[in-house]
C-alpha cells in the first residue's frame, strides 16, 4: 500500500471530525501499523458501532459495517465465527464500548473472539456534544456533570485484561511510534487483541475543563500518561481517577490463549 | 444429516430446527429463554453435525447482532426468543430492516406484558412485529399453527428474507413451539437463495433493479461495501439530504408492499360460507374442529400476518354477513380485518379474545358464534 488513500476513501473527505480531535492521528497510525503488513485489504471487515471513532469504518475503503451504538462486537462476533479467513477490525470510543457496549466488550474478551479492537478513548460523548462517559475522570465538568463527575471512571485496558484478552495495550495520541508498534502486534495477534488510545476531544472534553485549546490538551495528555514501567501505581491503580491524576501507558498484556474460533474449529473436528 | 424425507413425531420448536437447517441455516445466536430453548438446544447440538456454527451469547441484543453480522458474510442466519428477549432486539431489527440484512427470528409467544406467564402461550406481539422498532419500515411475519408448519413456514421464512433481503420472523407460540405431534419431510423443499453481487465494483453497493432489492454484496470478495444505519444513498455513504432519505424508506416499505400477493399465505376453507372465522397460531385447530362439525361456517387462517394478506381477507368480506377473528391478545389482528373487511362493506367483525394463557377452546368458538 502506497498512499494513505489506497486505505481511505478519498471521495468521503473531508471528514466530520472536529479541529484537534484525535482520531485523525489513530487513523494515521491505523494507516502506517496496516500498510507495514502483509494484509489483504480485500479480506478484511471493519466494523463499528456509534460515535465520533465509530465513523472510521466509513472512511476505510474495504467492507465495512457502521452497526447500532454498543454492538459493535457482538456483530464483529458474527462476522469472523462465520467466516474465520476474514480479518475483523473494530473502531470503537469509550461510549461505545464502555458504557451501552459493556456487556458485550466483557464477553469478546472473555470468549477470546478474533478480533481486533481499536478504542479511542477521549473521556467523553463527543458526537452528542460533551456528555459524561464511564471514562470521564472524577470530578471533571461536561454537559452532564455540570457540578463535577461525581462517579469514578472504568479502565477499559485493564478491564479487557482481567476479562481474558490475549493482547492489551493503552498509549496516548502524542506516543505515536509505540501506536502504531502496537496496533501492528495486535494486528497480527490471534484471538481478542485490544489497543485503547488515549485522545483529546478539545471540543466536548476541553472546553469544559480549561483545556479548550488543543494544545493544552496535548499538554494534559503528556502530563497524566507515565509508562508502565515507572508507574507505581500498576497493578493497584492503573488509571488515577482524578483529571489531575495519572494514566498508566504500555503493553498490559501479550499471551497465546486459544481463541474461540479454533476452540470450535477443533470442536468440529472432533479433536 | 438433514432429516431424509418421511414422517417425523417432534416437539414444534424441534421441527423448526430441522426446517432451518432444511434451509441452508449456516449460523445460529442466541440467549435461552422459555418457551423458545428448545430450538436453541437442539440446534447446539445439530448445527456443528450439518458443519454450521451455534453460538449462546451474552444477551438477546448481542444474539441478533451476532446473527447480522453472520448474514453479511453470506451465511443463513437465525436467532430465536420469545417476549422479553424479543423486545431487546427491537433496535437491531430497525437496523437490519435499513441495511437489508436478511435474518430469520422466531418468536415463540408467551403471556406478556413483561415476565407475563413465560410457560403459556399468548398472541400478544402481532403489533410489535411489525411496528416495534422505531421509523417506517416492513417486515414479514408468519405464524404457524401446527408442527407442519413449524417446518414448512421455517423454510418459507428463509426463502423470503433471502429474496426479499429482509428480516422474517416467525410468530409462534408456547402451544405450537411444545406441542408435539406428526409432521412430514418432503423429498424436496423449495429453497431459495438471495441474489449476490458478481461485478466487482465498490461505490454503488446498494444498487436496485426493478425488484427494488438490491444484490448482495457478500463481505470478503473485494466489493469494498460500506454498511450503515445511517440514511445512506446507492454507494452506502451516510446522507442526510431528503430525498435521499425518503427514496429509501419509501422503497424499504416498497420492496415488501409490492409483493404482498407473493407472500401472503392463506387457507381458506369452506368458502362459500357467509359465517367466517378468521384466526392463526395455535387457535386454528380449535376453529378446524369447529367448521368440521358445521359445514356452514367457513375459516380463513391466516399464515402470513405481515404484509397483511388484505386481498384475501377482502375476498371473504365480500360475501359474508358475518366475521369472527379469533385470537389469544386483545385484538390485534382484529382491527386489521375489520379496517379491511369495511373497504368490502362488511361492518360485522366481532373478536373472540383470549388473553389468560390457554388457547380457545372450540366450544367457545362455537358459542361465540351462536351469539351473533
Amino acid at each position: 500500500m502506497e498512499d494513505f488513500f489506497d486505505l481511505y476513501r478519498k471521495d468521503r473527505w473531508p471528514t466530520i471530525f472536529c479541529p484537534g480531535c484525535g482520531v485523525g492521528t489513530v487513523m494515521n497510525c491505523f494507516y502506517r501499523a496496516f500498510s507495514e503488513l502483509d494484509i489483504d485489504q480485500d479480506r478484511v471487515v471493519f466494523v463499528s458501532g456509534v460515535g465520533c471513532s465509530s465513523r472510521i469504518p466509513g472512511y476505510i475503503r474495504a467492507d465495512s459495517i457502521h452497526t447500532t451504538h454498543g454492538r459493535a462486537l457482538a456483530v464483529a462476533t458474527g462476522l469472523s465465527l462465520s467466516n474465520p479467513d476474514l480479518k475483523v477490525i473494530v473502531f470503537t470510543g469509550d461510549g461505545d464500548l464502555g458504557a451501552i457496549g459493556g456487556n458485550h466488550f466483557i464477553h469478546s474478551s472473555r470468549r477470546n473472539a478474533d478480533m481486533t479492537v481499536f478504542c479511542i478513548n477521549n473521556n467523553i460523548y463527543g458526537m452528542t456534544g460533551g456528555q459524561a462517559s464511564t471514562t470521564t475522570p472524577h470530578r471533571a465538568f461536561s454537559t452532564t456533570t455540570p457540578y463535577g463527575n461525581m462517579e469514578f471512571p472504568f479502565d477499559l485496558a485493564e478491564l479487557a485484561v482481567t476479562a481474558g484478552a490475549n493482547y492489551v495495550a493503552r498509549w496516548t495520541v502524542r506516543n505515536v511510534k509505540e501506536l502504531i508498534g502496537s496496533m501492528r502486534k495486535a494486528l497480527v495477534k490471534n484471538g481478542f487483541s485490544f489497543v485503547e488510545v488515549a485522545s483529546p476531544c478539545p471540543t466536548g472534553f476541553g472546553r469544559r475543563n480549561k483545556m479548550g485549546d488543543p494544545k493544552q490538551m496535548y499538554e494534559w495528555l503528556k502530563i497524566k500518561s507515565v509508562r508502565k514501567e515507572k508507574s507505581e501505581f500498576w497493578n493497584m491503580d492503573p488509571v488515577d481517577l482524578n483529571i489531575s491524576g495519572q494514566i498508566t501507558i504500555g503493553e498490559f498484556v501479550d499471551r497465546n490463549r486459544p481463541s474461540l474460533g479454533s476452540m470450535l474449529k477443533s470442536m468440529m473436528n472432533n479433536e | 444429516m438433514r432429516l431424509e424425507a418421511g414422517t417425523y413425531f417432534m416437539q414444534g420448536n424441534e421441527a423448526c430446527v430441522e426446517g432451518a437447517i432444511a434451509a441452508g441455516l449456516r449460523f445460529f445466536a442466541g440467549y435461552p429463554i422459555t418457551p423458545s430453548t428448545e430450538i436453541a438446544e437442539r440446534l447446539a447440538e445439530r448445527l456443528p453435525e450439518e458443519g454450521g456454527i451455534f453460538i449462546q451469547m451474552e444477551d438477546e441484543i448481542a444474539s441478533i447482532s451476532a446473527v447480522i453480522g453472520s448474514s453479511w458474510v453470506g451465511a443463513k442466519a437465525m436467532t430465536a426468543t420469545s417476549g422479553p428477549g424479543f423486545s431487546l432486539m427491537q433496535e437491531n431489527i430497525g437496523y437490519a430492516a435499513m441495511t437489508e440484512t436478511p435474518l430469520v427470528i422466531v418468536n415463540v409467544m408467551r403471556g406478556g406484558p413483561s415476565t407475563g406467564l413465560p410457560t403459556m402461550p399468548s398472541q400478544g406481539d402481532v403489533m410489535q412485529a411489525k411496528y416495534g422498532s422505531h421509523g417506517d419500515y416492513e417486515i414479514i411475519a408468519l405464524a404457524p399453527a401446527t408442527v407442519q408448519d413449524m417446518f414448512d413456514l421455517t423454510i418459507k421464512a428463509f426463502n423470503f428474507s433471502e429474496i426479499y433481503r429482509v428480516p422474517a420472523i416467525i410468530l409462534s407460540d408456547a402451544e405450537v413451539g411444545h406441542m408435539r405431534g406428526k409432521f412430514t419431510v418432503p423429498k424436496k423443499s423449495e429453497v431459495l437463495e438471495r441474489r449476490m453481487r458478481t461485478d466487482k465494483v465498490w461505490h454503488d453497493g446498494f444498487a436496485y433493479d426493478e425488484s427494488l432489492v438490491p444484490r448482495f454484496p457478500v463481505f470478503g470478495r473485494g466489493f469494498r461495501v460500506h454498511v450503515t444505519g445511517i440514511s445512506h444513498d446507492i454507494a452506502g455513504y451516510p446522507r442526510t439530504d431528503p430525498e435521499v432519505h425518503e427514496e429509501l424508506v419509501r422503497r424499504l416499505s416498497e420492496k415488501i408492499i409490492g409483493n404482498r400477493d407473493k407472500i401472503s399465505l392463506t387457507d381458506i376453507y369452506n368458502e362459500d360460507s357467509d359465517r367466517f372465522i378468521v384466526t392463526y397460531g395455535s387457535p386454528t385447530l380449535a376453529a378446524m374442529e369447529v367448521i368440521g362439525n358445521d359445514p356452514s361456517i367457513g375459516l380463513l387462517q391466516l399464515k402470513t400476518l405481515w404484509p397483511m394478506p388484505e386481498e384475501s381477507i377482502r375476498h371473504v368480506a365480500k360475501n359474508v354477513k358475518e366475521i369472527l377473528v379469533v385470537e389469544m391478545n386483545m385484538g390485534q389482528v382484529f382491527k386489521e380485518v375489520q379496517r379491511i373487511a369495511c373497504l368490502e362493506g362488511c361492518e360485522n367483525v366481532r373478536l373472540l379474545s383470549k388473553v389468560g394463557g390457554e388457547v380457545h377452546t372450540p366450544q367457545e368458538i362455537v358459542h361465540s358464534l351462536r351469539r351473533c
